[in-house]
């Protein structure tokens, strides 16, 4: 097997006080049943948990779902407590942000936001452009 | 770099603790071919993990549960912010269809799942035959060459026929749920008579006790495992109820003691030996299953010149004359 043909191993997971995970579950098979390999953490997780996941795990992309509101305080965190780690891997985030917030949490760092009523084809297609956006990791 | 530089920078890192190192390391043992094998040449001569346990059992007893409650226990009080004292690696299938695969071990370990001083790898089975990853030796050879003393390693949850972990493990604990078969089921072969510790999970269920009892008849009725010196084990039978951690320091007590058991009879050595013995056989097969396919895709089935039994001789015939 090449380098090429291994699967892109992605980390999915819901940061702090946020039950709506039935959306990252229909994330995390239609990954599973593009090829990936799913690192799932679920619910409550923290960043430092995050961070200690993706570092031990060697993913290629970290998903974050969002649906507390909480996106503009905790997508800046995460890409920070990722940085700060010394690590270079994409953030992505899923769920309901709204439009305008697009903007900032882009320039903040996340490799891109996917809301309610993407196409499940660009959800694997985003995922794969950011597992080739990152040159150094496994996938 | 040249070839051996990538493996000597990440092991000098993961020796001295960087988790990043280590998780690029694994996923090198992962990755298989003469990345992977170029990597497990630096291991050569290197000290493995002091033990190494395995958990095996059917999908939805509590493995995983069972394994995080395992591994804080086989932490204790580590300092952070050193290479971890004890690892995991927690076995989840691939999907034979698109080779995706859900590695949903770690959600069942959030006590240890950021904990800094235990070190925790999801791997996908990824294809292989036995309940394990292909490339779990190289990642347990990894892991011990770096000082990770401890690793216990969760299989896929398998059945009864799937015991590739005996070929891993120096302990292997069998776990099932209360409620689970009859006396019949207990004296099946498999899984229940290679196993050195059973552990009943659930044990607050219905049922638990006519587990215990159906598992200590099937002991009563076999013979114990005997060394050559005579020594003989005979596997305990354990009640655990892990979402609560009851039961888990005294199951954590009966697998230690395994090892002492192991270790004052002599046999960790020579059973370690058996398993490289059996890990260079089961390369060998891979490679020969490879060589096989290659030629059996090529072949014509219906050309009617041949049974299918004269058609495989050819292909053995051709695999052996000119296989790489």
């Amino acid at each position: 097997m090449t380098p090429d043909q291994l699967p892109i191993r992605i980390l999915l997971a819901k940061l702090g006080f946020d039950g709506h995970d039935r959306g990252l579950k229909v994330i995390a098979r239609t990954l599973r049943d593009a090829g990936c390999e799913v690192v799932y953490l679920g619910l409550r997780q923290t960043t430092e948990s995050v961070v200690i996941a993706a570092e031990q795990e060697d993913v290629a992309v970290i998903g974050i779902s969002m649906h507390n509101a909480g996106h503009l305080t905790l997508g800046p965190m995460m890409v920070q407590a990722v940085a700060e780690a010394g690590l270079d891997i994409p953030v992505i985030i899923g769920g309901i942000v709204p439009a305008g917030d697009v903007s900032t949490l882009k320039a903040a760092g996340i490799f891109d936001v996917l809301g309610p009523g993407t196409p499940l084809e660009t959800v694997v297609a985003t995922v794969h452009a950011a597992a080739s956006a990152d040159p150094g990791s496994a996938g | 770099m040249s070839e051996g530089g990538v493996p000597d920078a990440l092991l000098a890192e993961a020796t001295a603790g960087s988790r990043r190192a280590l998780g690029r390391l694994i996923t090198i043992a992962e990755s298989g071919g003469d990345a992977a094998d170029a990597l497990d040449g630096r291991l050569v001569g290197a000290p493995g993990p002091g033990w190494i346990l395995g958990i095996v059992g059917a999908p939805g007893v509590g493995k995983s549960t069972l394994t995080g409650r395992l591994a804080a226990d086989a932490a204790g009080d580590t300092p952070a912010e050193r290479v971890p004292r004890v690892a995991v690696i927690a076995v989840d299938p691939s999907s034979p269809l698109t080779g995706g695969a859900i590695l949903g071990d770690r959600i069942r370990m959030q006590g240890i799942g950021d904990r800094r001083d235990v070190f925790v790898r999801s791997m996908a089975h990824r294809g292989a035959a036995g309940g394990l990853a292909g490339a779990v030796p190289i990642a347990v050879r990894v892991l011990g060459a770096v000082g990770v003393e401890v690793v216990i390693v969760e299989t896929v949850g398998v059945g009864q026929i799937e015991l590739e972990i005996i070929h891993v493990a120096d302990t292997v604990i069998a776990a099932m749920s209360a409620g689970w078969g009859d006396a019949i089921q207990a004296s099946k072969a498999g899984l229940l008579e290679v196993a050195d510790l059973l552990v009943v999970n659930k044990a607050d269920r219905h049922g638990a006790g006519d587990a215990v009892r159906d598992l200590e008849q099937m002991l009563d009725a076999g013979q114990p495992a005997t060394t050559d010196h005579g020594a003989t084990w005979r596997p305990p039978v354990l009640t655990t109820v892990a979402t609560s951690g009851t039961g888990v320091a005294e199951l954590w007590a009966a697998a230690t003691a395994h090892r002492e058991w192991l270790t004052a009879t002599g046999q960790l050595a020579p059973r370690r030996r058996e398993r490289l013995r059996h890990e260079i056989g089961r390369r060998a097969l891979d490679m020969l299953a490879r060589e096989v396919d290659a030629r059996v895709k090529t072949l014509d089935p219906t050309a009617n010149d041949a049974t299918p039994e004269q058609s495989a001789r050819r292909v053995v015939r051709d695999v052996c004359a000119h296989g790489g």
